[in-house]
């Protein structure tokens, strides 16, 4: 499937994947993120069983300490 | 548009500030000077020594208020600005009743698990107001890495990489560019619309 990853085209081999496989498979290892599909929020609890398909909009953001 | 138009703009806006420290008191007092009319300040935590290498504040308000003391500090500035000050630890529960009448928000926030919570209780409970939120900033040098970007109704000003560590502290003039970054954002959202 193709989609956007923070504004970038990004490519996977499978036809859909959960947001949890996609952060394995990306290697993101952040501790505190804020993630949207297409911009609807999808908070932590449901990474596991949320899945992204062909064309969505994914933003990671990651959240770093300082103010 | 001239300085009066810009202030004739801006006397009517409300800007929240979510935090009074380095991002929250600088961006805060750039908003005052050019005139925007109502802030909205909160923040649970009282000025200390350490502070003072970023944050605007002086050496004698030590030990008081930071939202008593910014407020005081930006009358010294501008005293038509219209302020009010929120002594409160910002939680998902009253975010939003503090917050909801804002033209603009600044998410001006230390740790990163607060600027999680901003980021999410207001992506849900207010998605219609706009958030800037200042990411990465620690350390000195390599100006070029600050930058804003925008995503849906976030605006993210910082280098979105350097977070804070014992070997690379939060220091006036990294905090100071993307603190007036914000600042900068919030005005180009205000004279926008």
């Amino acid at each position: 499937m193709n989609i956007t990853l923070n504004n970038r085209p990004e490519s996977f081999d499978y036809d859909s994947l959960t947001i949890s496989e996609i952060l394995k498979l990306k290697k993101f290892t952040f501790k505190m993120m804020v993630i949207k599909i297409n911009g609807l929020l999808i908070r932590k609890p449901q990474y596991d069983e949320t899945r992204v398909n062909e064309g969505d909009d994914l933003q990671i953001l990651h959240l770093i300490s300082g103010g | 548009m001239n300085f009066s138009g810009i202030k004739d703009r801006l006397k009517h806006k409300t800007v929240g500030i979510a935090g009074c420290g380095g991002l929250g008191s600088n961006c805060a007092v750039a908003l005052a000077r050019v005139g925007v009319g109502r802030l909205i300040l909160a923040d649970f935590d009282v000025v200390d020594e350490t502070n003072l290498n970023r944050q605007y504040f002086f050496y004698h308000q030590i030990g008081e208020k930071k939202v008593q003391s910014l407020s005081d500090n930006i009358k010294l500035i501008n005293p038509a600005t219209e302020i009010k000050v929120c002594d409160i630890h910002l939680d998902e529960q009253n975010i939003v009743d503090i917050y909801k009448n804002c033209d603009v928000i600044v998410e001006a926030f230390d740790k990163a698990e607060m600027k999680q919570m901003i980021i999410e209780t207001l992506l849900e409970q207010l998605p219609q107001t706009p958030l800037v939120i200042g990411l990465g900033m620690a350390g000195w040098g390599d100006s070029n890495s600050i930058h804003c970007r925008k995503s849906d109704n976030l605006y993210i000003c910082g280098d979105e990489t350097n977070e804070i560590s014992d070997d690379r502290p939060p220091l006036a003039p990294r905090v100071g560019i993307v603190a007036n970054m914000q600042a900068n954002t919030v005005l180009e959202i205000l004279l926008k619309k």
